[in-house]
């Protein structure tokens, strides 16, 4: 029957299904009027108080700033936030914000000078002059953000909605409970509230403009009508009441009969719901040019002797406006952010109020009653008839207590609005929402976690080919410079091996005795060696360093790395489980000890991976000198296979060796003096060891080296003195000549030692 | 007689021209499956660590599609990654090594000690995803946002000033732990 006389009345209303009536409980706080405060004398501001991210800050510790200064700027959804009132910047950092989790957030703390100045307002007497471009930008840059609850930013949606927004509708609803924040500022700013709808039916060019209020607050709907005086371009339509109506997909269908399609926007079927409060907010920023720095807040509950509506400037402690309220604190009190329903429980009680805070509500101990255990689901289907958004909360509560994610999705969880409303009707006093949040707040972390699979497989597979591209590059300038060594230095060794065959072709070497050993052939040879050693690497070195390179590829070794890590761990594990057994363990203890960190094995791979520079190393200079210093760089590497810990270490180790090797030589040396049979190329040779041995250890700490052979050096020198002087008492003057001979040779080869040793330095 | 050669006829008549549809219809409207090996790499996480012994998420893909490889493996997947493999290769699950901490491994992001970086680039030519931005003997830096935690970059750090550290919580990532914080509805009808 009422469906029938709906048809014919002009503004019909429809109805959503489901829906609950609580008790309404907004009698205590509605009654009076809206009271300023006095001021709080410290004010903190997180950055972020609405839906998006936070804006880049613009001011610093120890600025002065005035009430409406902006202290972080950004665009879309970078909102800004400003200065409540005037005073200084005591400090920015991490405070516990108007969360239910009660995380400290980036805020900025102010302390109030008590002067409460403004800064310069821009005021505009008549909006339509301006574009509606800049309207949007002054909307913006006033930080205004939906008050309702949500905080989205208010420029954001408008520009969202420019182009499609048919209807506007003006949220007055307010169907929590407790709640008579929106009520009091209609009541008492109703001219404000409209006008700030006239201003937003005009940006967005809305065919037409309807304001939803319930039924409830009859002194609102009068004060609204007077304001309207008669005139017909917003529609006020008197709704219900019935919870959740307040809510922006179930007033849309109230009002227009349409619904929002699943997972689309308001904005697909024409519709943009702003509420009151934020009209309000965009009044004040555009006529009179003030940021929102202010929002009313119902002060409420058992709790409270002076239950009322105030203005609450955004930044001012949770406790300060309870302390003005008359708040009588019981044990174990807890106070609540947002009506009953929807609202969470503050953490603490000196988090600020911001952008979303629309009611604060202390309940006494009688008031909130007994807390009911949480029973069994008995799949009463209760829920399911009250859901305004037609879902089936007992399916839902079942998948996410079972985390059957897709399962929750599928039964469209995220149009679940989080009313409560399951939660209220409930026999078994289940906390359905709390679990839905929950079950939303995992399938968020799993859709970021999606998000970032997709990007870091793009990322891989952008650097994948980069390389790819990078190694094609390199290969043709190794083919290039290959090109070019083979032409140039192939001429140079065919010279130096021609010199050789000359040479040796002149005869073996007899040395004159007193004459200068003539070791020309020698050097010839080395000298012919090393060419061609130089180009053999030269010519592996421009065939095989792409190959080299991968397989000394940073990445694969890391990879390599990590799999000799992982197979370290699992070592360790299966170790530890063997550990029963003591005695084996002590015996162990060794193997044990490599596995047992992962860093450790990380640094060992390090080594590993210097070994096996060196050896290449090693190899090199082996093959430059070819047959006479192998005894010594066969000595080297088996130094070095005896795995030192530490690189420096090493050093000295291979330090000791040379220094050994050195003695070793210098006996020699001496035993040669004592030898009649010495022969100046045997002499040659001895220094080409020396030579080759010095290049064969390649020092890692080349002062320590210098010191070390400048020690040998003396050492070898007294070795000689004495020696001569042996020779001097024993021999008496016989084998005078060779001997020089002997000890020209050996000063020689220490000249040449120093000059190398000059070099390394 | 007639009439069993008639039948038959007929049989294969119908038969032929049955079969001849089918194989028509086989053709024309044949599906292009996804690869297994692709659906197997959308799963698994794509941190690229190399921790389940392969050198990457693809190889590892590959050998579980192609080869029979454990599906086990992966590391920073856990278990979920395991069960939707195990789902999607209809084979048993298979147990994780290591404890309740492997089942489900905590998101964790390298972080760099900048005032140890020498600036070797070493970390940077290791980063799977290139999330590393610095430059020789430039301080060396970590975008959060795209590290995977693979854990890759630690190992060549010459300085060790490389760590992993778990994601912080923050009001955005925050899941609704009601152990910790009483979230509680207000049973309105005790006083109505």
């Amino acid at each position: 029957m009422l469906n029938l006389l709906n048809i014919f009345r002009k503004d019909k209303i429809w109805d959503f299904d489901g829906g609950i009536h609580p008790p309404e409980m907004k009698t205590q706080s509605n009654g009076t009027p809206l009271r300023h405060l006095p001021l709080a004398n410290r004010f903190i501001i997180p950055l972020k108080q609405h839906i998006g991210h936070e804006g880049e800050l613009c001011v610093k510790p120890g600025d002065k700033v005035l009430r409406g200064q902006p202290l972080t700027f950004g665009n879309g959804r970078m909102l800004p936030v400003h200065a409540p009132t005037s005073g200084t910047v005591e400090a920015i950092g991490p405070h516990m914000t108007a969360h239910p989790s009660g995380l400290a957030e980036m805020s900025v703390m102010i302390v109030a000078d008590g002067e409460d100045r403004w800064i310069e307002r821009q005021k505009v007497s008549d909006y339509r002059q301006l574009p509606r471009e800049e309207v949007i930008s002054r909307i913006h840059q006033a930080g205004v953000a939906g008050l309702g609850g949500a905080g989205f930013p208010t420029a954001t949606k408008l520009k969202g909605g420019l182009k499609t927004t048919r209807t506007l509708i003006i949220n007055a609803a307010e169907c929590e409970p407790y709640i008579t924040a929106d009520d009091r500022l209609m009541q008492d700013c109703a001219g404000e509230v409209l006008e700030g709808s006239r201003i937003l039916a005009w940006v967005l060019q809305a065919e037409r403009v309807l304001i939803g209020i319930e039924d409830n607050k009859p002194e609102a709907i009068a004060a609204l009508k007077k304001a309207l005086a008669g005139s017909n371009d917003l529609q006020l339509r008197v709704i219900p009441t019935k919870y959740p109506s307040g809510g922006a997909k179930q007033l849309t269908k109230i009002l227009t009969g349409k619904e929002v399609p699943h997972g689309g926007r308001s904005s697909d079927i024409g519709v943009l719901m702003q509420n009151v409060g934020t009209a309000y907010a965009v009044k004040r920023a555009i006529i009179d040019g003030e940021p929102l720095t202010e929002r009313v807040v119902t002060l409420t509950g058992e709790a409270v002797t002076q239950p009322g509506n105030v203005w609450g400037r955004l930044g001012t402690p949770v406790s300060h406006l309870l302390h003005h309220a008359g708040f009588q604190p019981q044990p174990q009190q807890m106070v609540i952010m947002g009506g009953p329903l929807m609202g969470f429980t503050l953490p603490a009680l000196d988090v600020p109020v911001v952008k979303i805070t629309n009611c604060l509500l202390a309940p006494s101990a009688s008031e909130m009653g007994e807390p009911q255990k949480e029973l069994s689901c008995i799949r009463c289907s209760a829920c399911a008839d009250a859901c305004p958004a037609n879902l089936l909360p007992q399916q839902l509560y079942w998948y996410s207590q079972g985390a059957d994610h897709d399962k929750a999705r599928a039964y469209h969880i995220d149009d679940c609005i989080e009313c409560g409303a399951c939660a209220w009707v409930c026999p078994s006093n289940i906390p359905l929402v709390q679990y839905y949040r929950q079950e939303k707040a995992e399938l968020r972390a799993i859709d970021l976690e999606a998000k970032r699979t997709a990007e870091a497989k793009a990322r891989f597979e952008a650097r994948q080919a980069r390389l790819e591209r990078e190694k094609l590059a390199r290969e043709a300038r190794h083919a290039q410079a290959k090109r070019k060594v083979s032409a140039s230095e192939q001429d140079e060794i065919a010279a130096a091996l021609e010199r050789v065959k000359a040479k040796k072709a002149a005869g073996p070497i007899e040395i004159q005795a007193g004459a200068e050993p003539d070791n020309a052939a020698v050097i010839a040879q080395r000298e012919a060696r090393k060419a061609l050693a130089r180009a053999r690497q030269a010519e592996k070195q421009a065939e095989t360093e792409p190959l080299s390179r991968q397989a000394g590829d940073p990445r694969k070794a890391a990879v390599e790395a990590a799999i000799a890590r992982a197979k370290a761990k699992k070592a360790q594990a299966e170790q530890a489980g063997a550990q029963s057994d003591i005695a084996a363990e002590s015996q162990r203890a060794p193997e044990t000890a490599a596995p047992v960190d992962p860093r450790k094995a990380a640094v060992e791979a390090a080594i590993a991976r210097a070994k096996a520079k060196k050896a290449q190393a090693a190899t090199a200079a082996r093959a430059e000198a070819q047959d006479d210093a192998s005894a010594e760089s066969h000595r080297v590497p088996a130094t070095e296979a005896t795995s030192p810990i530490d690189p420096r270490k090493a050093a000295v180790e291979a330090a000791i060796a040379r220094a050994k090797a050195k003695k070793a030589q210098a006996a020699a040396a001496a035993k040669a003096s004592d030898d009649a049979h010495t022969e100046a190329s045997n002499d040659a040779a001895t220094e080409n060891h020396f030579v080759a041995a010095s290049e064969t250890i390649t020092p890692v700490d080349a002062r320590k080296a210098a010191i070390e052979a400048a020690i040998a050096r003396a050492k070898a020198k007294k070795a000689e003195q004495q020696q001569n002087q042996a020779a001097e008492t024993v021999e008496a003057g016989a084998d005078a000549r060779r001997k020089a001979a002997v000890a020209a040779a050996v000063a020689r080869a220490k000249a040449r030692k120093a000059q190398q040793q000059s070099i390394e330095d | 007689m007639t009439a069993i050669w008639i039948a038959i006829i007929a049989i294969s008549a119908l038969s032929l021209i049955f079969g001849g549809l089918l194989g028509y219809a086989s053709r024309r409207f044949k599906v292009e499956a996804d690869p297994i090996v692709e659906q197997i790499d959308a799963i698994l996480p794509q941190s690229q660590c190399g921790q389940c012994g392969y050198a990457g998420c693809r190889p590892y893909a590959e050998a579980v599609g192609n080869n029979g490889e454990a599906i086990n493996k992966c590391a920073p997947g856990g278990e979920q990654t395991m069960l939707k493999l195990a789902g999607l290769l209809n084979v048993e699950p298979q147990p994780l090594d290591g404890d309740e901490q492997a089942k489900e491994p905590v998101r964790t992001v390298a972080w760099i000690d900048e005032a140890n970086c020498i600036g070797c680039t070493k970390c940077i030519q290791a980063c799977p995803v290139d999330a590393i931005v610095g430059a020789t003997r430039a301080m060396h830096t970590v975008l959060s946002d795209v590290c995977t935690g693979c854990d890759l970059c630690v190992a060549p750090c010459p300085t060790d000033c490389i760590e992993m550290r778990p994601v912080a919580t923050t009001t955005a990532n925050w899941k609704w732990d009601l152990q910790s914080i009483p979230v509680r509805v207000i049973p309105v009808e005790s006083h109505a």
